[in-house]
């Protein structure tokens, strides 16, 4: 076991040192680079930069040397200072404002992906033990068009009734009085009070496929000769079924964290925008559009690592749970 | 001498009822298991042989069901259950279960009628009678020990507690020959070897000590030492543990060693039965004697004769002929009679019969 | 033989079983495509699915003769007007007559906000028609035409059936044209991850060994990463003043950057499993070089699979390319897809005031529905010899 979990360990180094250079690359695509993008803008508005600060900002970040030595100055101080670079649209350290956010973005993908196993288990199990009843019909139909709607739309359209007929903002994490207070319980319970909107909107999509994944799953192992030797065994259906087939399609079922998780931090992504709460989403987008390079690398790489590190912990669940994996 | 009868199947059908028709897996099958005895279903594979088998235990496979017949279990009575029981656990493997059930029944149940789902038939699976399969791969559980699985039926049937019943089923394991029991026992089933996993099957199929065993083609998946050391096995407990075992095969040469009544079956229905020594040295019906010809055999093929192979094909489940099922391919296939009226049974004997109109009394 | 017998039988002798009785026999002669149209045509939800499909298309097809007017026609004085019901009869003396007509706007003024809002005047009756003229278009930028298939019969008058938006641009005309968008990005982007999938995953499962790990390294990496962050940032890299078409070549190679990754999976599942056949065996013992023996040999027996594959992932597309063109990474005016209508209520207002604006949602939703439906039954019927 502890093998195993060095070896994934190991197997995570190359994964994490590619995704910083992709993220850093595509920063680096669009023509130009903030610091051409930060002068236009300020010409637009009549102003014009200061020489000895631009010098001071191109030496800073090797701006104008080749792309590998700017990124290897990023990583630097990166891996020795925690230093992710300034964001100029905002004038401040990166990792000023990318923590608190990924935080939460955290607890809104964590939220998300406990809301769609506990919703697609039971449901999935249902669908295919009862293959082909009316239930099952229904699950698939309502799966599918779970599955359609896009995550922003399903957003809109809750935004939009609660607006309409409750007079109601659905948006945000907090309530007024906790949006800039510190941390204490009453503003905890407030988060939990705000989430779930948020939560079952992103996890719709990832329920529905969920929900086909398990009852797929579960379909074929109904279909394996130890569910008959169970039943000749004489054990009761219900037992059996959560003994034995329940039991192993569990294991497919966990080790689809590795793709959930990336589809909960995307749908979190949009739906925050959307919803305007105050997570990576917003400030990424609009890091992308200002070519706020440093600020945007820094946010595609840590939800990238993030949900590398969920998939990592997914598969040591699933070590866990499957005795076939942990012996391998 | 005969010992009484602990099975009876009458006039059984057990159909598939599927998209593109209904398959007659089992289309009207008729024969006895009596106590301690071995019988053997032969016939080539889709003949019905595991339905019929699956069908005693009422766990055929969705979208099959039992729509005809009987399947009356006599079962033994509870004191010579429990002086099987009691002798087991003695550890002595003496003969005296032989004896003891001499064979007052007092219970005929028909299992057929019992619901698939319900407690009586429950009780009866795994207990009263288990089943081993063919693939000992896949049919333990890959994520459960060994341990678990052995346990789970004794404690599931018995009143043993926990711990009792680790004890029993670290006995059982030794007792089917699995070397180093006690460590054995929390093992998955993928650390052991094929002949090995069988033996575990063998010895969970026997923790309550059942009046029945069916074994479901238990060698076809593995090799053939392995297949030699399993049938001497089942033989050797057999005589410990005096159960009956209903042995589904494909292999003549298994049915020569095992069994000593057999059942040829053919497309659903059954062609021939009788005791091992007859169907061996007189086979009646056409069918039998194409399978008995189609084995080769030592000292015999060296005049460098050919094999014989039953001429065409198993008709598709779909498009099954009229009349008997064996006419298309009968050497001895009569125009008119064999494919207007599926012949009945015509005793020869007692227990000895066969299903074709060449030997119907005029 | 039931065959022969049902046709020797005069016709009304024939039992009621007997069209059965030869459907059921002929199901060991069935080829594998006819096996696999019986078990899709018997999977109703994927019929439904297909047919939508089919007319989504069509729609796409002949959007320049289906829609009112081109989309980008900018009417100030029409600002959020709402959607005209289409009435077919008018009541007149004699009684109900054939004549589509919509009802008319006025104006009023909300006294707290001090706005301008339309709202239907039942009083006032602009005349309707099917295959008017109209405004004059290049169909297919072919030929010149001005017939629409509805629309007002006067010029001068637009009508708005599923409204208008800020800038008084007809919605049902945009989202006709947004079809033809939404629906070929979705096609395209599936038909360039096919190639990289198909042979990336086609390479991986064929050789096997070093390749294979290599490129599974490379597709669980990009499988790692979140889409919409990637899809996001490599949108954003997409130099603004590109023209239109450009823009929209870029957006699809980034779809089908990402999208290749599952369908290389399939494809490299299929090869691992089928390199092992019998009958690939053959093929190689036989001489056959490794070219034919993947194109001759392989590819057709998984085609269907791969066919049902493809119909699955062009919804993937669909909602990738209206997520990014909502979030304004994507398309841009003048080409209008669905999600660059769907922009237009990004904001709660625009949404309260117009909430037409969501119905290019449902026209999403819709099609990716039916696309689901659709593949679902393919996939289950490719493999019609497994239950």
């Amino acid at each position: 076991m502890l093998q195993f979990l060095l070896r994934r360990l190991l197997y995570m180094i190359p994964t994490m040192i590619a995704i910083s250079i992709v993220a850093f690359v595509i920063i680096q695509l669009p023509p130009g680079d903030f610091l051409t993008t930060m002068v236009a803008s300020m010409a637009a508005q009549g102003e014009d930069m200061d020489q000895s600060a631009m010098r001071a900002l191109e030496e800073q970040y090797g701006l104008g040397q080749p792309v590998h030595i700017q990124y290897l100055k990023w990583m630097q101080g990166i891996l020795f200072r925690g230093d992710f670079g300034d964001s100029f649209g905002w004038n401040k350290p990166v990792s000023d404002l990318v923590w608190s956010r990924l935080a939460l973005t955290f607890v809104l993908s964590l939220a998300s992906l406990l809301f769609v196993w506990a919703v697609a288990f039971p449901i999935g199990i249902y669908s295919a033990v009862k293959q082909y009843s009316i239930g099952d019909y229904f699950a698939t139909f309502i799966g599918f068009l779970g599955l359609a709607t896009p995550n922003f739309l399903l957003a809109l359209i809750l935004m939009y009734i609660a607006f309409k007929f409750f007079n109601q903002s659905v948006g945000g994490l907090f309530s007024p009085e906790y949006t800039e207070a510190p941390w204490s319980w009453g503003k905890v319970a407030d988060l939990f009070a705000h989430l779930w909107v948020p939560v079952v909107i992103i996890g719709t999509a990832g329920t529905a496929s969920l929900i086909r994944i398990m009852r797929a799953n579960l379909l074929d192992e109904l279909r394996k000769p130890y569910v008959v030797t169970a039943r000749a065994k004489g054990l009761p259906e219900w037992r059996l079924l959560f003994k034995y087939p329940v039991r192993i399609a569990l294991n497919p079922f966990v080790s689809t964290v590795g793709w959930v998780l990336p589809t909960l931090v995307s749908g979190a992504a949009i739906v925050s925008i959307v919803l305007s709460l105050p997570t990576t989403g917003p400030l990424l987008i609009r890091a992308l559009l200002q070519q706020d390079m440093y600020l945007a690398a820094s946010f595609i790489m840590l939800l990238s690592i993030l949900t590398v590190i969920g998939t990592l912990v997914s598969d040591l669940l699933l070590a866990w749970l499957d005795p076939r994996i942990r012996m391998e | 001498m005969e010992s009484p009868i602990l099975i009876e199947i009458r006039n059984l059908k057990t159909h598939f009822y599927l998209d593109e028709g209904t398959v007659q897996a089992v289309n009207g099958v008729d024969f006895t298991i009596h106590q301690h005895k071995t019988l053997c279903v032969v016939g080539e594979s889709g003949c019905g042989k595991s339905v019929t088998a699956r069908s005693i235990l009422q766990i055929v496979d969705q979208p099959g069901r039992i729509v005809e017949g009987e399947i009356l279990y006599h079962r033994p009575d509870r004191l010579a259950a429990f002086s099987r029981r009691d002798a087991m656990s003695n550890e002595n493997g003496s003969n005296d279960s032989n004896d003891s059930n001499g064979s007052e029944t007092t219970e005929i149940i028909d299992l057929a009628a019992l619901n698939p789902r319900g407690r009586e038939i429950r009780e009866i699976r795994g207990q009263d009678i288990s089943m081993i399969f063919q693939e000992p791969m896949t049919s333990l559980s890959p994520i459960h020990t060994v341990g678990n699985q052995i346990t789970e039926a004794i404690t599931l049937h018995t009143d043993l507690l926990e711990d009792e019943a680790k004890e029993h089923a670290i006995e059982l394991l030794r007792r089917v020959g699995i070397p180093r029991p006690d460590e054995r026992f929390d093992t998955y089933p993928f650390e052991l070897s094929g002949g090995m996993r069988q033996r575990v099957m063998i010895a969970m199929a026997l923790s309550c000590n059942p009046a029945l065993l069916i074994a479901d083609e238990p060698t076809t998946a593995v090799d053939v030492t392995t297949q030699a050391q399993i049938l001497e096995l089942l033989e050797e407990l057999q005589d410990e543990f005096g159960m009956a075992i209903m042995l589904i095969t494909h292999d003549l040469g298994v049915v020569a060693e095992m069994a000593d009544d057999v059942v040829v079956m053919y497309l659903g229905q059954v062609v021939e039965r009788g005791d091992v020594d007859s169907i061996f040295h007189d086979p009646k019906h056409p069918y039998t004697q194409a399978l008995l010809k189609s084995i080769p055999r030592l000292g015999v093929s060296r005049n460098r004769q050919r094999l014989d192979s039953i001429r065409g094909m198993v008709p598709d489940p779909y498009n099954r002929p009229t009349g008997c099922m064996f006419g298309p391919r009968c050497d001895h296939f009569m125009p008119g009679r064999c494919d207007a009226v599926n012949p009945p049974a015509i005793q020869l004997g007692p227990e000895r019969e066969v299903n074709c109109l060449l030997y119907e009394e005029e | 033989m039931a065959v022969t017998d049902v046709k020797t039988l005069s016709p009304e002798a024939v039992a009621p079983g007997a069209a059965e009785a030869e459907i059921e026999s002929s199901v060991s002669v069935a080829s594998q495509w006819q096996l696999m149209w019986w078990k899709f045509r018997k999977h109703r939800m994927a019929m439904a699915g297909g047919i939508v499909t089919l007319i989504i298309y069509a729609i796409a097809l002949f959007v320049e003769f289906l829609a009112p007017s081109s989309p980008g026609v900018i009417r100030a004085d029409y600002t959020w007007a709402p959607p005209q019901r289409l009435h077919f009869f008018r009541q007149t003396d004699e009684g109900m007559r054939w004549d589509p007509y919509v009802n008319g706007y006025k104006v009023e003024i909300d006294p707290e906000a001090l706005k301008r809002t339309f709202v239907i005047d039942e009083e006032q009756v602009v005349d309707a028609g099917f295959f008017v003229k109209g405004e004059p278009y290049e169909m297919w930028g072919l030929w010149e035409m001005d017939l629409h298939f509805v629309g007002s019969t006067d010029p001068e008058v637009p009508i708005y059936f599923l409204g208008a938006d800020r800038m008084g641009r007809d919605l049902l005309s945009s989202m006709i044209y947004g079809t033809r968008v939404s629906m070929s990005i979705g096609l395209l982007g599936v038909f360039m991850s096919f190639f990289l999938g198909i042979m990336l995953g086609g390479v991986s499962g064929f050789y096997g060994g070093t390749v294979d790990n290599l490129i599974q390294r490379i597709i669980e990496f990009i499988r790692s990463i979140p889409t919409i962050p990637l899809w996001m940032g490599l949108a954003a890299a997409l130099p603004t003043d590109w023209p239109p078409l450009r823009i929209y070549f870029g957006i699809t190679i980034i779809l089908s950057f990402i999208g290749w990754t599952g369908l290389a999976r399939v494809v490299r599942g299929r090869f691992l499993s089928l390199r092992t056949e019998d009958f690939v065996m053959a093929a190689r013992l036989d001489g056959a070089n490794e070219v034919t023996t993947i194109w001759r040999h392989m590819v057709p027996s998984f085609f269907s699979h791969i066919i049902a594959s493809l119909t699955l992932s062009i919804p993937g597309m669909i909602l990738a390319e209206t997520s990014l063109s909502f979030l304004g990474l994507g398309l841009r005016r003048p080409v209008v897809s669905w999600g660059v209508l769907l922009q237009e209520a990004q904001n709660i207002r625009s949404v309260a005031t117009a909430p037409w604006l969501l119905i290019p949602g449902l026209a999403v939703l819709v099609a990716v529905l039916a696309l689901n439906f659709f593949g679902d039954g393919l996939r289950d019927a490719a493999d019609p010899y497994n239950r």
